[in-house]
Order: C-alpha cells, then structure tokens, then sequence
C-alpha cells in the first residue's frame, strides 16, 4: 500500500476543520440538541490544534486562526445565538483563566473569586448608566467608547480589591483562606443588594439598566453599509472577547514560566519549604490574588456593556463555583484544560441543559411513553437546566476521586536555571 | 434612643442571642471536631444540618401531625429521627468523599473541592425531592404549644420554644462534653486529633474513631436542625449556608478543635450578632440595617483570624516540616 495514500494527522485534521465548518455554514438546523452537537464538534478543532506536543504548530496555529477568525463568525451570522454563546464561553474563559492563577497556579482556594468580577462590573454600570450620573453629577454617564478606558482602570480597582482583601487574610492557612473567601463572596453581594440606601449606589435588588456600550458608532455605520440584519455589536463584542483571551492566555504562558510563576508553584507544593528558600509568601500569594482578580474585575467591565443591565443576582455563590468546576474539571493549572473547562461548564450552561429541559418539555407535552411509563407523569418542578448545582456538585466530586488532575492535566516542565526565561 | 428603651429590648434580645448562640455552638461542634481529628473543614457540614432541619419539619408535618402525643414528645422524635438521617449523611460523605482521598495521594485542595461538591449535590437533591411535593419551602408545621407565652421580665414573655430550644441544645453540649472528657470514646477522640499516627500506633482504629466523629458531628448538626427550623419556622434546601458559615465562624472565634472553644465560640457570636442586629440600626436610624448583621459576623471572623489566629481557647499551634 502506497504510504502517501493516507494523509498525515495534519491533513485529517485540517480536512475535518473544514467539513464540519462548512456543514454548520450550511445546514444549521435551528434544532437545539443537534446544533448543539454541531457547535461542539466546531469547537474540537481548536483543543486538538492547541496541543502543539501532538500538533506542529505550522498546521496547529492556522487552523486555530482559521476557526476562530472565520468559522465561528460565519456560523454566528447564521445563527446570532452561536456567537453569543461564543462570546459567553470566552468571558468565562479569561475568568477561569484569572482563578487559574490563583487556585491552580499559587494553590490558594477562593470560592468568593465572582466578587472581582461584580466589582468591575459595577464600576462600568455605574460610570455609565443614567442610573450613575444621578449619583456622580456632571460629566456622567459617560459615553460607550470610554469602556476601554474604564477597561484598564477595572484592571487596577480589582487588583487594588484583591490586594485589599488579600492583605489581611493571606496570612492564613489554605482552608481558612477558602472560607474567608467565600465569605466576601457573600458580603459584595449583600452590599449590592443593600447599598441602594442610604446613598443610592447599586440601586439594590432592582440592578442597574441603560448601561452604554462600546463602539456602538462603529457597528452602526457597518450595519447602514452592508447588512443591517446582522447584529454588528455582537461581533464588535466578539472580537474584543477575542483579543482579551488571547491577552489573557499568553499572560498565562507568561507567568507560569516566569519567577513569579516560579514561587507560586513552590508555595503551593509546599509552603514552609518554599518559605526556607526565601519565598516571600505574602507577597507572592497577594500578586496571584490581584492577578487573578485583575482578570475578573476587566471581564466584570465587559459582562456589564455586554448585558447592559447588572444585578445582584449574576454575582451569587453559584458562579464563583461555576468558575471552579471549569478549572478543576480541565485541570487545575493546566491553560489549555482550563480554557476546555470553560468552554464545556458553559456550553452545558447554556445550550445542553436548555435543550434538554425543552426535550423533556416537549415528550411530557406529546405524553411520550416509555415501557408503560409516560412523560406526563414527570413533575413539572423537573428541569435539568434548574439542576446546575447538582451537577457543578458531582463533577467536582467524580473529578477529585477519579481524576484529580483534571482532563487536560498540567505538565511538570523540567527547568534549568539557564532557559528559565525562554521555555513555554 | 432613650435608655429606657435600650434597657426593655435588652432581655429578649440576650434572650434570643441566646438561643442563637447554642445553635451556632451544636453546628460548631460538627465543624470542630472533624477539624480535630482531621484536619479538614467539612464544607458539606451546613447541608447536614439542612438535611436534618428538612426531615425533622416533613416528619412533623405529615407523619407526627395530629398524633395524640404531646408536642414535646413529637419534638423529640422528630429530633431524633433528624439526627439519624444526618449521622447517617455525614458518615456517608466521610465514606464516599474524604477517606478514598485520605488513602489516595491526592492534591492539598482535593478534600476542600470533594466537600464543596457533597454541600452543592445535598442543595439541589433536597430541592427536587421537595418540589415534587410543592414548594421547597416548608414552614414549620403550627404547634400551638411551643407559642405560649412566658414571662421573661415584667414587660416582656418569651415563647415557649425558647426554653425548650435551651433546655434541648444545652443537653447536647452537655451531653457531649461528658462524651468527650468521660468515656473510653472520648479519649480515643482526643488521642487521634492529637496525634493520628501515635493513636494508630496505640492500637486505636483511626478510621473508626474518624467514622464516629463524623456520626456524632452530623447527629448534633440533627439536632440543631430540628431547633434551627422550630426557631426560624421555616427551612429551605439553601437555609443551611448562611448558618453554616456562621457556626465555622463561631468554630473559629472560640478556636477550631477545640471542644469547648466551639461552645463558648458560638454563644458568644450568637449574643454579638443578635445584639448588633438589634441595637445597631437604632443607633444608625436604619441607615444600617439588620441586613448587615452577616457582614459584621464575618468582620469579627476577619478580625480573629487576623489578629488571634487560634480563637479566643484554642492552643497556640506549631507548625511541623
């Protein structure tokens, strides 16, 4: 048999990119579950191409390119859900990437991380709501293209409260840390829901509508020019949840193998080892706090222009634990088992969860019946979309006894002192 | 605010303290025993203690209602019935989420995530369980006798389930503490938290003794429950977090391990926060609320662990390479 005959993984891969591309392109089929599948099997060129131990990096980098670039965009102008979905799935990306740091890089457990992600949040709704300018005066609200401003500030307030919150409760032991973490999880989100007296600033349980968006200009003069179907903004957002994933992984990349990225691996192995060889452990366990939070607090930003409109509600106990099953689920430290982590935590979410409440809703509507047992029958209280903590609940157990390293598990790279700096 | 005023809210609202002080204590213990012999905050604690509280108010409900024994009797068995179902709970998280990782070489945080995994499966278990009966949230059926009014000072009574939430929580404490300090189990208790592998090594059955604290930390967790849904007069799959944190706070205050650390530990946060809830917006004219009684719980628990990291009884510890 001729060798050439079969093409090599790259030409497969390559081959399958661009089939399956095309068939969602083309024959979108407006069912849930099928297009869900669809989605997903898009999605697998991007994990297969990042492993660059399996995937020359010649084949691997166009292909992502080429998915990120040009196919979910094209599939998102067929079915504007799709991109949304995309955009979601980054948001959480770069937020799992941000607790990464944290949990996965430095060891330190936070379960209050979705706080830095209200913190930014807010900071844009009320820079840039009407909501806002009652309370701040002349000058505000200000305008949508300040976002990228207020982007890099959400970056310093967040690190600033990491910072704060880490100084105090840094000094203690791992699960005293979690606790306490958990705890001021709770309290920004009781402050949000009550700080609408005695000064009106989070306008309490009702939230904050009206918030402006970024490049609105822009995406209105595309949509006057070519199709004002489409929904330009959407991939406006796109793009920019784009760039700050890629931001965020090569920040990633970076800080694992730097100095930093160093000492936090050696006080999370072992902590009064790493003190011995003069670590200094507040300090390096406070960078990876207002690291990690950095990353929430400019997601924060995003999120809010993205929704216009925040409340309490986006920032309870269950999305710092989403946030953490997406990290233990791919593999605490590893970038790529994080990034798949997010991308299936969310996609469970948001699509598998949905339709599969919508199937069930649909047998018990027909009065499907199953050996003698019909759908009718089932509660209606049952909707495996309200059922996430279960869920959340039994990965994190299924995953830390039977595989505690995740499903992309983090390599050990040995490194020698002289190519610290250039190995990645 | 008149000093009158000041002085007739201060008998039920220490009275009240009290009380939430004992349960705070009864839930600490379950935290601060495992802590001991262990190591290790057990997460899934707050949703035993749910558990429980959700038995003990479905039991009264629809099983004990209208049955011809006193109120005080259907109490108690509710209690115990509740404190079994927690037991039996608790000994299964141990079993099923702590000991294969214990034997494991399994990462520092692999506990800590199993637990919080058990507390989140228990919140939305309970939830299905109960919206196919109706709503999850299940008032505490109406028993007339646990309202009757007693005199507490010339202007002020107390209800009647105040006293026997006292009288019943007080019991345990008690109860436990003659467990503890008295009984072969006890020292066995106290042998392993001291030293699990010298306590191994004494012929003492670790897992067994490990086993144990857990079913007496989830019964107590029952217990408390029961009280905690008598008191409040409702329970709901997500009641047990907030009391949760409260107790490991309380565990903490007085200094995690420490037995009676966690008695003294929850009285004393139960009285701040009831004080503070009390007193605090008067002071402030409502411009703080009672809403902020949780953020101030939690300041105190920051202020410890900052400034007397080992509680107010715990042993100053030492850390081994």
């Amino acid at each position: 048999m001729a060798h050439g005959f079969f093409p090599g993984r790259s030409a497969w891969l390559i081959a399958y990119t661009l089939v399956v591309t095309l068939l969602c392109v083309l024959v979108f089929t407006g069912n849930g579950l099928i297009d869900t599948v669809a989605f997903l099997a898009l999605l697998a060129p991007l994990f297969i191409a990042s492993d660059f131990d399996k995937c020359d990096p010649r084949v691997g980098m166009p292909v992502l390119a080429f998915v990120l670039l040009c196919a979910l965009p094209l599939v998102g102008m067929r079915n504007t859900f799709y991109l949304d979905v995309a955009i979601q799935v980054g948001i959480f990306a770069v937020l799992a990437l941000g607790l990464n740091i944290v949990v996965g890089f430095a060891g330190l457990l936070d379960l209050g991380f979705i706080a830095f992600f209200a913190v930014g949040a807010y900071l844009w709704a009320i820079v840039s709501s009407p909501h806002g300018a009652a309370l701040l005066g002349t000058g505000f609200p200000l305008q949508g293209d300040a976002f990228f401003v207020i982007a890099i500030v959400a970056v310093f307030v967040a690190a600033g409260t990491g910072a704060l919150l880490g100084l105090p409760v840094l000094r203690l032991k791992g699960d005293y840390l979690a606790i306490v973490t958990l705890g001021f999880g709770e309290v920004i989100r009781v402050l949000a829901n009550n700080l609408d007296k005695p000064l009106n600033i989070t306008n309490g349980p009702q939230g904050i509508a009206g918030i402006a968006q970024p490049l609105t200009e822009v995406a209105g003069t595309l949509a006057t020019t070519t199709a004002p179907a489409f929904k330009w903004q959407a991939l406006i957002y796109y793009a920019v949840v784009l760039t700050l994933v890629l931001v965020a992984v090569l920040a990633n990349r970076r800080l694992d193998s730097s100095s930093i990225g160093r000492s936090w691996l050696a006080i999370r192995e072992d902590e009064i080892a790493a003190q011995a060889m003069g670590v200094p452990l507040v300090r390096t366990k406070l960078i990876a706090f207002a690291t990690g939070a950095a990353f929430a607090g400019t997601m924060g930003v995003l999120f809010a222009a993205k929704q216009t409109f925040v409340s309490p509600e986006s920032f309870d106990f269950n999305q710092s634990i989403g946030v953490l099953a997406m990290i233990v689920l791919g593999g605490l430290g590893s970038i790529r088992g994080v990034m798949m982590g997010a991308g299936l935590v969310t996609i469970l979410n948001l699509q598998v969860l949905k339709s599969l409440s919508a199937g069930l809703n649909h047998l018990r509507a027909t009065g499907f019946e199953i050996f003698g047992w019909s759908f009718a029958n089932l509660p209606t209280q049952f909707e495996p979309s309200k059922y996430e903590r279960l869920i959340f609940g039994l990965i994190l157990i299924a995953m830390m006894l039977y595989r505690p390293r995740g499903l992309v598990p983090a390599e050990r790279r040995p490194i020698s002192a002289g190519n610290a700096g250039s190995a990645s | 605010m008149s000093f009158q005023l000041a002085l007739e809210l201060l008998p039920p609202t220490l009275a009240d303290g009290l009380i939430l002080g004992l349960l705070y204590a009864t839930i600490a213990l379950g935290y601060t025993m495992v802590y001991g012999v262990l190591g290790l905050i057990n997460f899934a604690h707050s949703e035993i203690f749910m558990v429980g509280a959700v038995v003990a108010v479905e039991l009264l409900t629809y099983v004990l209602a209208g049955s011809p024994l006193h109120p005080v009797l259907q109490l108690a068995l509710a209690m115990i019935v509740a404190a079994a179902v927690s037991a039996a709970l608790a000994g299964l998280a141990e079993r099923v989420a702590y000991r294969p990782l214990r034997r494991s070489n399994a990462p520092k945080l692999a506990p800590l995530i199993t637990a919080i995994g058990i507390s989140l499966f228990l919140q939305d278990a309970v939830r299905f369980v109960e919206s196919l009966f109706g709503q999850f949230i299940r008032p505490f059926p109406s028993m007339p006798f646990f309202d009757i009014p007693l005199p507490l000072t010339p202007n002020d009574s107390i209800p009647m389930k105040s006293v026997v939430i006292l009288i019943a929580a007080g019991a345990m404490l008690v109860g436990l503490r003659y467990t503890v300090n008295q009984t072969r189990l006890g020292k066995a208790i106290r042998a392993v938290a001291t030293d699990r592998m010298a306590a191994s090594l004494m012929g003492i059955d670790v897992n067994r003794i490990v086993m144990l604290t857990f079913l007496i930390g989830g019964a107590l967790a029952g217990v408390a429950g029961t009280l905690y849904a008598l008191q409040f007069g409702r329970v709901d799959p997500f009641s047990g977090f907030i009391p949760g944190l409260k107790a490991f706070t309380a565990a903490v205050l007085g200094g995690i391990g420490s037995i009676p650390g966690a008695m003294v530990g929850g009285i004393v946060l139960g009285l701040i926060e009831m004080l503070i809830g009390t007193f605090v917006p008067i002071l402030t004219n409502n411009a703080i609320g009672t809403e902020y009684k949780d953020i101030f719980a939690f300041g105190i628990l920051i202020l410890i662990l900052i400034f007397k990291p080992t509680g107010l009884l715990g042993r100053p510890s030492t850390e081994k390479v």
